[in-house]
């Protein structure tokens, strides 16, 4: 177990976001006890994992979308020490799914993590030079204190789970 | 002003301390103190202001060029950039954009407050939805931001259930936060999916790659800016930063300055038009991957005035503000009245000042400056380290010239100062306050007893605006000066002395506090300091407070004259008044050579960090009275505390076996001549309340009280029962 995946599972934990850590064999499995249906989700774009034996719905309509209680997306990295997911603003619909969905589910693989925000931004740099160059750095649920006290779940979603793939 | 506008000022500020205080008050000390706490848990705070503070001096000093950069990225990504002159050239844009749009979805964005956008558009029959919820409660209300952050924080959550209640009528009424949110989720996710252009503000704009970077906690913005086909981002050409990785220490910086966050729930970096598929909530049986939509992308960069600020040496600095909100969250006099009276048509808190200047004109900051007291609890709080109370002087000088008639020549010939006539005479009056008090030591204790008289505080109330609720401070007819002669100057002789020191005599310690400057002298002699006080001029800290900058700056070049060769003759400068030390190690930078302000910076020390500083080297603390576990409470001074200096206090004292409470509020509400004035007596005594509530407590009430600061010390009078005295006085070892 690396010391980045426990900052990083007990900086979530200080969100309220709960870690599953898992491995190939076990995804499927782990994916859908995290998850409540309806599900909608975007190819993770994995070798070894995928969606295709999940209860998620690929692809989704915009009226999936709009009903889905939960949204699968893989996430570019991790950040160890503020717990925050990038999720790419991609042509599958990253941002949309990890979005809309009143949960979102994030899909991680552990060599993805960085340990701090200087890590995260030199990764960051390679990703734009690449041409992909829009991300949005999501940490825990969505909140807002503008009704008189703090409420977890405004536009975006009220819960977030993340599924780690050890190594 | 007059008597007449003062009473007027006097009542909004009543009306907003009876309405709003209590909700602004409770919400900005909490963003105060998670701000607080947040920076303490951040080793890389200091480091990383060094480091913005260096990218926006480089980005502004650039801004001609990045404008250039930005619009080659954002166009080469498939979007356009369209440079604003003002506010109608903006607006006439963005209406152009929207064409025949029937919806558009906001997010939270100053900069389109500033442009009065949504009106523009509502004109053009558009209509405009706010989705971040404190926007949306505003729009509902038709109110405006009290705050750059949190912009509805004067409302309380009965207040919004109500308003909400009245205005959507729902079928079970609502009450608790959970319910409020719900309903505005709901409301505005249908807005969201119907509208046909999303419009963000930018708090940061990166350069190179066209990327807008929005800071936020709802993700009503990242929805405006991804649901309708079309973006329009709004951005003051300030927003630019060069490269992606600049961008990084503001990530980290922002949210702890703004609302004591690590970071926001979201940073979303769009480099748009973005390649996410198109949403089509109209057509809901078409997959994401068939969407065909195009995207379309327009970045408004408003110049609205900041090109002249960029030009304006004091201005400039306005510039580098990423409006995080802290400068209004670390002030007592924001905490309690709020934006609706600390701000100007748009912006509000201390760097509202440049803001309202530069892009609104010197009216609308005219109308608040002079709530910024320069205590200067914010500088350290900046994470861009602007010099906020510095900026709210100029803008304060620039009113009073432009105050000016031609017939006020008539006045400048009469006053000792060197302002145009047509400063007001309130401010004249507390700006030329070292020359009142000498006159006011010689006629002593007359001047005392007319100065006390009812008609005589009538008139003060009527023609300088001095609050007559208000006591006056009492002039001594022996000043220190005199005293200190009379005694044959000090008992220690220079001959026998480990050190020499100048006790710098201000204005209040000569003629009012006479008492804690010869307490200050015994003790610097009880610790074998051999001690002169000269005539050295005043400060030129109560003409910089009332805006009087030419007056101030003929003082620092008066004190430096004075010091200047006793200084070199290796004399240690120690004051007691902590304003004073703060314009010598401040202001001074910006009215002497840098060489004589660093100098005589060098060399000046508070009594108490000199005392402090004594006792480490060697000095006798048993030549100093014993507390033996007396119990004080005390009270340090705002600008004490931002030059750090509060600590040494705390430890001589309990060094000489007191036990010390501090207080924890920002500023005692009395900030020099601040509580004198008739338009703000009821506001001082409000902030004040919440230091006298702290020492009346169960754990305060029996103690001691001291304080370093003249007006604190006067401020404390008013507000106890019990006397206050400076902590130097506690150490005397003739009491």
């Amino acid at each position: 177990m690396s010391d980045v995946l426990t900052t990083f599972e007990s900086s979530l934990d200080g969100l309220d976001v709960a870690t599953t850590r898992t491995d190939g064999d076990g995804f499927t499995g782990a994916l859908d006890d995290a998850i409540r249906e309806p599900a909608v989700g975007v190819p993770l774009g994995l070798d070894d994992v995928s969606l295709a034996d999940t209860a998620v719905t690929v692809d989704p309509t915009a009226a999936a979308l709009e009903s889905a209680r939960t949204g699968v997306t893989p996430v570019g990295a991790g950040i160890a020490t503020y717990g925050s997911l990038a999720v790419a603003a991609d042509a599958a619909g990253s941002e949309p799914v990890s979005l809309y969905p009143e949960r979102h589910v994030a899909v991680l693989r552990e060599e993805e993590l960085h340990a701090d925000m200087d890590e995260a931004f030199a990764w960051l740099g390679e990703e734009f030079a690449a041409g992909r160059d829009s991300y949005v750095f999501a940490t825990g649920a969505s909140a807002t204190a503008d009704m008189g006290e703090m409420v977890e779940g405004v536009h975006g979603p009220a819960e977030v789970h993340v599924v780690v793939l050890e190594r | 002003m007059s008597a007449e506008t003062r009473r007027e000022k006097a009542e909004q500020i009543r009306h907003l301390l009876d309405t709003e205080g209590e909700n602004v008050r409770e919400n900005a000390s909490h963003f105060n103190e998670n701000r607080y706490d947040a920076i303490d848990e951040f080793d890389e705070y200091e480091e990383l202001r060094t480091t913005v503070r260096e990218i926006k001096e480089d980005a502004i000093e650039r801004l001609p060029e990045l404008v250039d950069t930005v619009t080659e990225s954002v166009e080469a990504n498939g979007g356009h950039v369209y440079l604003a002159e003002d506010a109608t050239d903006a607006n006439q844009y963005i209406e152009n954009v929207a064409g025949d749009a029937e919806t558009l979805v906001k997010s939270k964005s100053m900069t389109t407050e500033e442009i009065d956008v949504n009106d523009h558009l509502e004109t053009a029959g558009v209509d405009v939805y706010e989705t971040d919820l404190g926007e949306f409660v505003l729009q509902v209300a038709d109110e405006t931001p009290s705050h750059i952050v949190g912009p509805s924080i004067h409302k309380s959550r009965e207040g919004i259930a109500e308003l909400f209640n009245e205005q959507f009528d729902p079928e079970e009424p609502l009450e608790t936060p959970e319910e409020l949110t719900e309903f505005a989720r709901d409301y505005l996710g249908e807005r969201i999916r119907d509208a046909d252009v999303g419009m963000t503000g930018a708090n940061f704009v990166v350069a190179d790659s066209g990327t807008i970077t929005l800071v936020t906690n709802e993700g009503n913005a990242r929805k405006s800016a991804v649901t309708p086909d079309t973006h329009v981002a709004v951005a003051g050409v300030e927003k630019l930063i060069p490269t992606l990785s600049d961008l990084q220490p503001f990530v980290e910086l922002i949210a702890r300055s703004a609302t004591g966050q690590p970071i926001t729930q979201y940073v979303t970096m769009l480099s748009p038009p973005v390649e996410t598929p198109t949403l089509e909530f109209d057509e809901p049986e078409t997959p994401l991957s068939e969407s065909d939509g195009d995207r379309e992308f327009h970045l408004v960069l408003l110049d609205n005035g900041r090109t002249a600020m960029r030009e304006d040496d004091q201005l400039r600095e306005t510039l580098y503000c990423i409006r995080c909100g802290a400068c209004a969250n670390s002030c007592a006099n924001f905490q309690h009245v709020g934006g609706h009276a600390f701000g100007g048509e748009t912006y509000s808190g201390g760097i509202a000042t440049g803001w309202e200047a530069g892009v609104h004109g010197q009216e609308s900051a005219a109308e608040f400056n002079d709530l910024c007291t320069g205590c200067s609890r914010c500088v350290n709080n900046c994470p861009v380290k602007i010099d906020i109370p510095w900026i709210n002087e100029v803008v304060r000088d620039r009113i009073n010239h432009d105050e000016t008639t031609e017939f006020d020549f008539l006045v400048e010939g009469l006053t000792p100062d060197e302002e145009p006539g047509g400063v007001d005479l309130q401010k004249r009056f507390f700006g030329n306050y070292a020359d009142l008090a000498e006159v006011g030591s010689a006629t002593a204790p007359l001047s005392n007893w007319i100065a006390g008289t009812a008609p005589a505080r009538a008139l003060m109330e009527r023609v300088l605006g001095i609050d007559r609720r208000r006591s006056l401070p009492q002039f001594e007819r022996e000043t220190l000066r005199k005293w200190f002669d009379s005694r044959g100057g000090s008992r220690v002789s220079p001959a026998d002395a480990d050190r020499e020191a100048v006790l710098y005599p201000d204005a209040y310690t000569n003629h009012i506090e006479v008492e804690r400057g010869k307490a200050a002298v015994r003790v610097l002699e009880a610790l074998g300091v051999a001690v002169e006080v000269p005539d050295v001029a005043s400060s030129g800290r109560a003409p910089l407070s009332q805006g009087m900058l030419a007056t101030a700056e003929r003082h620092a070049h008066e004190v430096y004259a004075d010091l200047a060769e006793r200084i070199d003759a290796g004399r240690d400068i120690v004051v007691i008044e902590p304003s004073d030390l703060a314009i010598f190690a401040g202001e001074y930078e910006k009215f002497l050579p840098d060489r004589s302000a660093e100098r005589l910076d060098d060399s000046s020390y508070e009594i108490m960090e000199y005392v402090y500083g004594l006792l480490e080297n060697g000095g006798d603390g048993e030549s100093l009275p014993a507390g033996d576990g007396e119990r004080v409470a005390y009270h340090s001074h705002c600008q004490q505390r931002t030059l750090g200096l509060e600590a040494h206090t705390v430890a001589v004292l309990e060094d000489r076996g007191y036990d010390v409470l501090t207080s924890e509020t920002e500023c005692c509400g009395m900030a020099g001549s601040f509580g004198y004035k008739r338009e703000y007596y009821e506001l001082s005594m409000d902030v004040g309340s919440e230091l006298e509530t702290q020492f009346q407590d169960e754990e305060a009430r029996d103690r001691t009280v001291v304080a370093s600061g003249t007006s604190c010390l006067e401020q404390l009078d008013s507000l106890l029962e019990r006397p206050s005295r400076h902590p130097v006085q506690l150490l005397d070892p003739d009491q």
